[in-house]
């Protein structure tokens, strides 16, 4: 066996070009699942638009670090007046776009405006909502002016979606992406990969890298085959239920970071039965949340009991609120009147741990007699019928935005959650910057949602990474979708 | 008034005697009924319950509690591929019983008709030959919904073309025949005449050719099922089974490998068993693909 | 002769634009909005239907079906929803993969089947020609994808020999190219050599048996002359029909192929427009994917009707 494989490799070498280089590599082959539909993180909801470009082609006047912490970027300082309603950012000087325009403050009103303006795209429109009016100091000091004071403006100021471009290329980066960072865009080759190479003139420290490539991957499948062929050298998102193939493989490093992605088994609140309290308590107890980490992400994962990630600072650990107890979940049944069971849908999309835990999850909600048709949904029909119409019972999400708690708070959100002193905390934490006081309102927060058992709470999505073990600077955690490659560079 | 069968000089002694000495057609007959055996005491028995998930035993290389090991949800992979087989042979059975239905009506009728009727009826015909079937198949799913009816259905309006022109080309071959132009001057309708002769003298092509769209329709919803486009978990099916191993080729080899082999030895009997009736019945009759 | 050619090609251009119809109306009743999936789960009802009305999917029916369709004739087939680039450049890069990609693998399947199925038409009956014809039969019941997966693990991740899968792109060399191209095309040509095999062997056989090769054969020309000289090129009918419909299958049934390796073919758009409901997309590929079977089927209907004019009068 062994023999016929040397024979048969050799005769194949012999045959291939195959030319080593010694020098440091300065070249990265990155696998990502999905391919971006285009290049404007200011024009889509699509995470993979951010996995290419953030912070790799575009910046923002903040960026989040891979903490999740807001760091300056295109801004190099700022002041916040006292009624928390002005900040006053001061620019980097001589910075250029990628096409040689100069960057200035006129590109950041610009941007912002665009953004927030009526016929504007943006598919996070709601961060910039409370933006009153966006004036030029002089051009390196901008003023932006807030409706109400907002906790999170710097925050949301860093997001993809808030990046600065040119009036020049605005409406030529969806093809083409011109952005201020420390890499410009080279080419696409559609269904295939986005080349990125470094920018010649960046303001600041200049990337590692020379080249990087992202090559679409959309089959896990193929995950473990690139690697182990060297074709991809890293893939920061990989598919946890492949890790058991590379992580005793010492060419590879395997990093397990944590995301803001809390994993949820929606309910729709205001469908009978599911609007019984006992029901959907019911259905908590009825999780077993270990199996269904195990069975659907590899045991990686932190379970969850509220909507907070166990990583965020003001997380309260409520994972022992409903504890996996099928008698109690067959009483509360009773309670309901429900003591036969019902039948009921479960939407799944697409990603793998809704499709691996919707099966665990209706064979536990099975035990107590609840019987789940799976119905399998793409992301277009999941929108739509889900998410858009609320035509469903249950589904399983993640839901990857930081700090998001306040969707429970939302009229028409499709949870159909409707709970006036839920929404009074928010409106709360919204008018508070003070950290204490925030921190309280939080915990209040988690706390009614876990009692309500709105959803199911499920576990927070871990990050698994699995990339070449000479590589370094690779984000360990995610707390936006994002890969960040400014400080990534071959070791020996 | 007889019927008239072209096979008449055999009796049916001599016919099986005929097909116990065609290697083909023992080996297919033996594989389908083996299989066809395996679906049916799968209602009533298998080593495991395939609708529990039993995560601790995840992933378990073969051994002697677990023939073929065991999947990602600790399911028995042996149990999984017996209650999958019901999933492939009923799919692929309905598909090829709408084919037959509705496909040997039309191409009997465009036969008996011919003139326009039957060049209107070929050309719908080619029309939906021209789509290309997986694709299409693709397409309905995404309308109506994955899941094991609606493969069926995919895979059935495909049937239907092929079945309609195997039996225009088989009428229009026996039209021309005496007893035909008989039974015409004894003044028999044309729906008469293809029922009660056309049918029968074709019945063997469309047997034949049965057995290879039901091969073809395994693989068929082998093919969706692996795309997520067919039945549905807790429902196991074959090309499932392979999707969910794919991920995990290195770990759990056995995941894929006795799947696959299920598809290919159902197929491999099916064609072979079509290959037999046809060499036994008809040794002039053509394969047609 | 000249009034059959002309009935033909108006029949599969009547079959083109009823297909026409019958690609758009399905799609039309495809569930999802492409606007609400560009837009994602933050954007308001308001901001979709601005993007709706963007896209121009808020004209009526019939001018979008003009529209459309009269864009085809033109070669001007719109512009990608979710590329926005036009789908004309989208379809010729995808082809630089998919026609290679098919076009090796027919190739393969004709090196091998040809030869096979000789051998399997000069023994028939014997040992060789039971083996021969066993392994096609196996062949044909292999799942290519399934086949597919088995290969990847023996030569490109047991061996090393070749890449798991992507595509390098023509530019980065003929060589590096053709080489993620090969075990693709293996997997697709086992099935189509399979089948072609047994055709070809049937096809021989019928030959071998006319007159005018018994007569060749009593005339004392060699047996493998024979073989060669008259009776492959007069089983070639049969088999060059085979390849016609090969060839178009191969075009769009390599859906599944292109997705276990990731291959960025014809195929993958279309099945990756569909999930993202690119329509414009879905439309143009699939029409352009039936009116090469349609052409392809004109073809052999043409050669049908100059190789036995019988067909011909029929009619």
């Amino acid at each position: 066996m062994r023999l016929w494989k040397t024979i048969l490799a050799a005769a194949v070498l012999a045959l291939a070009t195959g030319s080593p280089t010694f020098a440091a590599r300065t070249d990265l082959v990155i696998g990502i699942p999905l391919e971006p539909p285009h290049l404007d993180p200011t024009a889509g909801a699509a995470a993979a638009i951010d996995e290419v470009l953030y912070a790799n082609v575009f910046e923002g006047l903040t960026r989040i670090g891979q903490n999740g912490e807001v760091l300056p970027d295109l801004a190099e300082s700022w002041t916040i007046s006292d009624d928390g309603k002005t900040y006053t950012f001061k620019l980097h000087s001589g910075v250029k776009f990628h096409d040689g325009a100069d960057f200035s403050a006129d590109d950041v009103k610009f941007s912002l405006d665009r953004a927030r303006a009526d016929n504007s795209v943006n598919a996070q429109k709601a961060l910039f909502a409370e933006i009153d009016k966006v004036e030029i100091v002089d051009p390196a000091t901008v003023k932006v002016t807030l409706k109400n004071p907002q906790g999170s403006f710097l925050y949301n100021m860093g997001w993809g979606d808030a990046v600065i471009v040119s009036p020049k290329s605005a409406d030529t980066n969806k093809e083409k992406p011109v952005g201020t960072g420390p890499f410009k865009f080279q080419s696409w080759s559609k269904g295939s990969s986005i080349t990125l190479v470094k920018s010649d003139h960046y303001w600041g420290t200049p990337a590692s890298l020379d080249k990087v490539e992202f090559r679409i991957v959309p089959d896990a499948a193929a995950y473990v085959p690139a690697l182990l062929s060297g074709d991809i050298q890293a893939f920061p998102f990989f598919d946890p239920e492949s890790l058991a193939q590379v992580k005793d493989d010492p060419r590879f490093k395997v990093v397990i970071g944590s995301t803001e992605g809390e994993t949820i088994l929606s309910i729709n609140n205001k469908k009978p039965p599911f609007d019984k309290l006992q029901v959907r308590q019911a259905i908590s107890y009825a999780l077993d949340r270990k199996a269904i980490i195990d069975g659907a992400s590899a045991g990686l994962g932190l379970p969850i009991g509220s909507h907070m990630s166990p990583a965020n600072k003001d997380y309260v650990d409520l994972t022992g609120r409903y504890p996996h107890d099928i008698a109690k979940a067959k009483e509360l049944l009773k309670e309901a009147g429900l003591e036969n069971g019902f039948k009921a849908t479960l939407k799944l999309p697409p990603p793998g741990y809704a499709r691996l835990g919707g099966e665990i999850i209706a064979s536990e909600l099975r035990d107590v007699g609840i019987n789940l048709e799976i119905i399998p949904v793409e992301w277009a029909q999941w929108l739509d019928q889900v998410f858009t119409k609320k035509d469903y019972d249950l589904t399983i999400v993640s839901h990857t935005e930081p700090n998001d708690i306040d969707i429970y708070s939302r009229k028409d959100y499709y949870f159909n959650y409707d709970n006036p002193t839920f929404d009074r905390v928010i409106a709360d934490l919204n008018l508070t910057s003070d950290e204490a006081k925030r921190k309280e309102l939080l915990a209040q927060a988690q706390k009614i949602l876990a009692d309500d058992a709105v959803v199911g709470f499920l576990y927070e999505l871990p990050k698994v990474g699995v990339w070449d073990a000479k590589l370094q600077g690779l984000w360990e955690n995610a707390p936006i979708q994002a890969n960040d490659l400014t400080k990534v560079k071959w070791g020996e | 008034m007889t019927m008239h069968i072209d096979i008449p000089e055999e009796t049916l002694s001599s016919i099986l005697a005929k097909a116990f000495r065609n290697t083909a057609f023992v080996a297919g007959f033996v594989i389908t009924v083996l299989i066809l055996a395996m679906a049916v005491i799968s209602y009533v028995w298998t080593p495991y319950d395939v609708t529990r998930l039993v995560i601790s035993d995840k992933t378990q290389g073969p051994s002697l509690a677990h023939w073929f090991g065991t999947d990602h949800f600790g399911r028995d992979i042996l149990s999984m591929i017996m209650v999958g087989a019901r999933n492939s042979i009923a799919v692929a059975f309905v598909a090829v019983g709408i084919g037959m239905g509705v496909g040997v009506p039309l191409g009997a009728f465009a036969a008996a008709r011919g003139g326009l009727v039957d060049e209107a009826l070929m050309r719908i015909n080619d029309l939906v030959f021209a789509f290309p079937a997986l694709l299409s198949a693709i397409m309905i799913t995404a309308i109506f919904g994955p899941g094991a009816v609606n493969a069926i259905i995919a895979i059935g309006i495909f049937n239907i073309p092929v079945f309609a022109r195997v039996a225009r080309a088989g009428a229009l071959a026996i039209w021309p025949r005496e007893f035909i132009l008989a039974a015409r001057a004894a003044g028999k309708s044309s729906t008469q005449i293809s029922i009660e002769h056309v049918l029968p003298n074709i019945a063997t092509l469309l047997l034949v050719q049965g057995t290879i769209q039901f091969a073809l329709g395994i693989l068929a919803e082998a093919g969706l099922s692996y795309l997520g486009l067919g039945a549905q978990p807790p429902m196991p099916s074959w090309g499932r089974m392979l999707f969910d191993a794919q991920t995990r080729m290195v770990a759990a080899p056995w995941m894929a490998i006795f799947p696959g082999m299920a598809i290919v030895i159902t197929v491999l009997g099916l064609n072979l068993l079509g290959d037999g009736i046809a060499d036994i019945l008809d040794p002039k009759s053509r394969r047609q693909r | 002769m000249t009034a059959y050619l002309l009935k033909r090609f108006a029949i599969a251009l009547a079959t083109l634009v009823l297909a026409s119809m019958v690609v758009f109306a399905v799609l039309e009743i495809l569930p999802g909005d492409p606007a609400r999936l560009m837009l994602g789960m933050n954007a308001s009802a308001d901001q979709v239907e601005l993007l709706r009305n963007q896209m121009g999917l808020n004209a009526p029916l019939a001018w979008r079906y003009l529209h459309w369709a009269g864009g085809l004739l033109s070669l001007d087939f719109g512009r990608s929803y979710t590329y926005s680039v036009p789908v004309l450049d989208l379809v010729r890069e995808r082809l630089a993969v998919s026609l290679p990609l098919a076009l090796i693998a027919l190739a393969l399947s004709t090196i091998i089947a040809i030869p096979v199925g000789l051998f399997s038409a000069s023994r028939r009956g014997r040992a060789g020609d039971t083996v021969a014809m066993g392994a096609a039969q196996l062949g044909v019941a292999v799942p290519n994808f399934w086949f597919a997966l088995m290969l990847i693990y023996v030569f490109a991740v047991w061996l090393r020999l070749v890449p798991a899968g992507g595509f390098p792109g023509w530019g980065a060399g003929i060589w590096p190219a053709a080489k993620s191209l090969m075990l693709p095309a293996v997997a697709l040509a086992l099935p189509q050599a399979a089948i072609l095999a047994r055709v070809t062997r049937s096809a021989l056989i019928e030959v071998l048996n006319e007159d005018y090769i018994r007569t060749a054969r009593a005339k004392g020309l060699p047996y493998r002359a024979v073989l060669w000289r008259h009776a492959l090129r007069n089983a070639m009918i049969p088999v060059l029909t085979i390849l016609g419909l090969q060839f178009a299958f191969l075009l769009a049934g390599t859906i599944i192929i292109e997705n276990v390796f990731y291959l960025p073919g014809l195929g993958r758009l279309v099945f990756q427009a569909i999930t993202q409901r690119d329509l414009i997309v879905v439309e143009s590929v699939v029409m352009l994917l039936v009116a090469a079977v349609i052409a392809v089927n004109l073809v052999v209907d043409l050669s049908y009707a100059v190789v036995d004019p019988r067909l011909r009068s029929r009619q």
